[in-house]
């Protein structure tokens, strides 16, 4: 619970509740406007390119201006589109990018205005219900758009959306249910305060989920992110080589503005996601002078390393396709994910019933090897029954 | 008043667009499903095709970031499975094989050029061979050398510009980029050379338009060292890339009795297994003099198409490394005052020469009569001339074999039963150029 909170309200806390709520709302749109930029710049360098260079000091107001272009563009609605869900589904995909980052812990508790609060805008005790809650919604808006474009390519970036997040959300909720099975609260901030402390080796490593799950589920997170918010390698949604744009292919002027914000949105808040969860949040040694902001700082910092990566695997993988993509989320990753929260919880169970470890953990690995043959077994013979549908199918069409 | 005729309605030419499969003909059917060899039963227990409720007839191009330009493509789709299509050409037709009639046999390299613009010494190449056995005149050993420096380094670049766009069909863009950064020095070694990055015209009938420039071989010694090495970068990017591996092996699979069936030449043949390079094969230029290796794939699918690419441009480097060391001195064009026109002093000083300069560049270089075909190997595949001359300074007929053209018809086959991401794979693996379908 924010202390904020703890002795009655009065104006000058609403005052503040408005100035975070403000604040936040500021830093994620200066944040997609600079991640942009910052992505456009990184590409380039990987790609011996300049970039953009233009607008202002080394291009950096280049999205700005792009962006004022695009509101004053003409927006067109297609003649065939559902117009009331044509409209309405770019702000279904950008809302829940805003809402989702309001959970998310800046920093530490700092003192504003005589009051002690957290640098976070909302703590609910669900904060992780409302996270997968928010990435389900926004699967609509790109789900609507592609269907009520009324054209085909979007209608089958729209089917895509639809398969790829529902396989991707399993794995990555699987991912995350390991860090809440840790921390044993579904409140961000709970999770965050969880792995502070002293670290593992001696105070050599911290005491960050990364270490305390293991990377497994770390890397599931972030492949099965990087799914949910349709990011290369896995942008079979936009597809621009195969689908032409994808599910805003008939979206123009301040819609697909709408739409191109949220994405960036969620890319920065699907980061922040992995550091609350995983790497301490804003966790960190104190910052000189600093005191309850340097946590911020740290935030940030981690941020950037994360969105680097981000793009750095947008600058190397081609695409995958359609049935590699399911392939991948429903034979590797959901299995694995659950395998392991499996695991953990063994462990956990084990630690308070006194059990002898090394036998949970040999258990463990003995299960974990049966599931995965029983699984490649079944992979294999569904593989088997699919390809002799396929050549049944061939012979009657050649 | 003079009675209206509907000119479509009188030719005989059916309507290009793919048709639902009910007013679509048994035999065309089975031609947008990509029948070649087989011959179609109803296999028992299988019984119904999708009907015409749960298929979708979705447009790809004329505007469309990965159909090379403005080919047409019309897919029946099955959920994503692609049961049919359909390539639709003619949106880049600009008559040039009529335009070639009315021009001289100077003029004539000027519009071939045009063709295949990311290969364009090779159209120039096989126009000027052609005219050349027309005339039965020897050329240089030193402008056949420069025929084929040129035309090696014009394979290379053609090649990196499909790794480039094949990058980019997959969604590696950083594959474009580098592709085309290749490209860009090779372009830049060309403009050196003819004065053009494109459609340079600088193999002409008798020879080439100019001497290779001052430096010219640092330049190519620069690239020669310099290529090798960005090829290992593509390899440990791209070829040992696994999502790479899993987009193209397996998809677009052609077998070397189909390829051989459908006509289809270059990469595309050779990665069936069938070692058909007319460099080796029927050897024109100083082909047979030079030592390298014709590249051959295993099992014909996508894959093997862009390694077949990847290692021809390790062959070419090797064959232009030989031309280096074997190029004579000696002229660049040949020295007949009928076909080539005189240098610029010797028009001050002799009447004679200004006479034959007056005469080549008005009325042209008269051509003995007789028809002839030329086939040479361009970066798609079997590039020919068909010429025909009566006697006169323009050509009776010209005709290009384009080897895009024939290649696009092997299209409805490799993509049946892919997915839309394959179609996208496959048309990229083609490298059809569409200037030279289209010609």
């Amino acid at each position: 619970m924010d202390p904020l909170f703890g002795h009655g309200i009065d104006l000058t806390i609403v005052l503040i509740v408005i100035g975070k709520t403000l604040a936040t709302f500021v830093v994620l749109l200066l944040g997609v406007l600079l991640l942009i930029w910052y992505e456009r710049k990184l590409i380039s360098d990987m790609q011996n390119r300049i970039g953009p260079n233009r607008a202002g000091p080394y291009g950096i107001l280049q999205t700005l201006a792009d962006g004022i272009k695009l509101f004053f563009k003409e927006d067109l609605l297609p003649e065939q589109a559902d117009r009331r869900v044509f409209r309405l589904a770019p702000y279904l995909s950008a809302v829940p990018a805003f809402a989702a980052f309001a959970v998310i812990p800046l920093g530490g508790s700092v003192s504003i205005a005589g009051h002690r609060t957290f640098l976070q805008l909302a703590d609910p005790p669900v904060g992780v219900l409302f996270l997968l809650a928010m990435s389900s919604i926004a699967v609509y808006g790109t789900m609507l758009a592609g269907w009520s474009s009324g054209s085909k390519y979007p209608l089958l970036g729209g089917v895509r959306a639809s398969a790829q997040a529902i396989s991707y959300e399993g794995a990555m909720s699987l991912a995350i249910a390991a860090a809440v099975l840790i921390a044993g609260t579904l409140s961000t901030h709970g999770i965050v305060a969880d792995q502070a402390g002293k670290g593992y080796l001696r105070g050599l490593l911290p005491k960050w989920n990364l270490f305390t799950v293991g990377v497994v589920p770390v890397v599931i997170y972030v492949i099965a992110a990087t799914a949910e918010i349709n990011r290369p390698p896995f942008d079979l949604v936009e597809a621009d080589s195969e689908l032409v744009g994808g599910f805003h292919t008939e979206y123009s002027s301040v819609r697909f503005a709408l739409f191109y914000l949220a994405e960036f949105m969620n890319t920065i808040t699907v980061s922040a996601v992995a550091i609350t969860l995983f790497f301490g949040g804003p966790n960190g040694p104190e910052i000189l002078g600093l005191g309850g902001w340097s946590g911020f700082l740290w935030f940030l910092i981690k941020e950037i390393l994360f969105l680097s990566v981000y793009v750095w695997i947008r600058a190397t993988l081609p695409r995958f396709r359609y049935d590699q993509l399911m392939d991948l989320g429903w034979k590797r990753l959901i299995p694995v994910a659950l395998y392991w929260l499996l695991l953990i919880a063994a462990l956990r169970v084990g630690q308070d019933q006194g059990w002898n470890a090394a036998l949970v953990i040999g258990i463990g690995i003995g299960a974990g090897a049966l599931a995965w043959g029983l699984l490649g077994l079944a992979a294999r013979t569904g593989a088997e029954q699919a390809a002799e549908d396929a050549l049944g199918l061939g012979e009657v069409r050649a | 008043m003079a009675k209206t005729v509907d000119l479509i309605a009188e030719t005989a030419e059916p309507s290009q667009e793919m048709q639902p499969r009910s007013l679509t003909s048994g035999v065309e059917a089975l031609r947008e499903e990509g029948a070649v060899l087989r011959i179609p039963n109803l296999p028992e227990g299988v019984d119904e095709l999708p009907t015409e409720d749960e298929t979708m007839i979705i447009n790809m191009g004329p505007q469309h970031p990965s159909t090379h330009g403005v080919l047409r493509l019309m897919l029946e789709l099955d959920g994503e499975t692609v049961l049919r299509s359909k390539p639709i050409i003619g949106y880049l037709h600009t008559g040039m094989e009529k335009t070639g009639e009315d021009l001289t046999y100077l003029q004539g390299t000027t519009n071939t050029t045009r063709m295949d613009y990311l290969a364009p010494l090779f159209n120039e190449l096989v126009f000027s061979l052609a005219a050349e056995k027309l005339l039965d005149v020897e050329i240089p050993e030193r402008a056949t050398w420069i025929r084929m420096l040129m035309t090696e380094l014009n394979r290379i670049s053609s090649h990196f510009t499909f790794l480039a766009t094949n990058g980019m069909d997959l969604g590696a863009s950083t594959m474009m980029i580098f592709g085309f950064r290749e490209r860009e020095a090779l372009l830049a070694f060309f403009e050196k050379c003819s004065g053009l990055r494109m459609n340079h015209n600088y193999i002409r009938v008798g020879g080439v338009a100019a001497d290779l420039p001052d430096g010219w071989r640092d330049d190519v010694l620069f690239l020669l060292d310099d290529l090798p090495e960005r090829l290992i970068d593509y390899d440990t990017l791209f070829t040992g890339q696994t999502i790479w591996q899993e987009r193209s092996q397996g998809v677009g699979v052609l077998t070397a009795d189909e390829a051989i069936a459908l006509g289809v030449t270059g990469p595309i043949l050779r990665a069936t297994g069938v070692p058909w390079d007319l460099r080796r094969t029927m050897p024109y230029l100083f082909y047979d003099q030079v030592d390298f290796d014709v590249v051959v794939g295993t099992y014909g699918d996508t894959f093997d198409r862009y390694a077949i690419r990847v290692n021809e441009i390790r062959e070419s480097i090797r064959i232009v490394r030989q031309i280096l060391e074997r190029l004579p001195k000696g002229d660049y064009r040949v020295q007949d005052k009928k076909v080539t026109p005189p240098p610029r002093a010797r028009i001050d000083e002799s009447m004679e020469a200004l006479i034959h300069h007056f005469k080549l560049f008005t009325e042209g270089l008269k051509v003995p009569e007789g028809e002839v075909y030329v086939p040479i190997e361009s970066p798609r595949g079997e590039l020919g001339c068909y010429m025909v001359s009566d006697g006169t300074a323009k050509p009776y007929r010209m005709h290009i074999r384009g080897p895009s053209f024939v290649n696009l018809q092997a299209l409805p086959h490799l993509m049946h039963g892919g997915l839309v991401a394959d179609a996208v794979a496959v048309i990229s693996s083609c490298d059809p150029v569409l200037g030279e379908v289209d010609r």
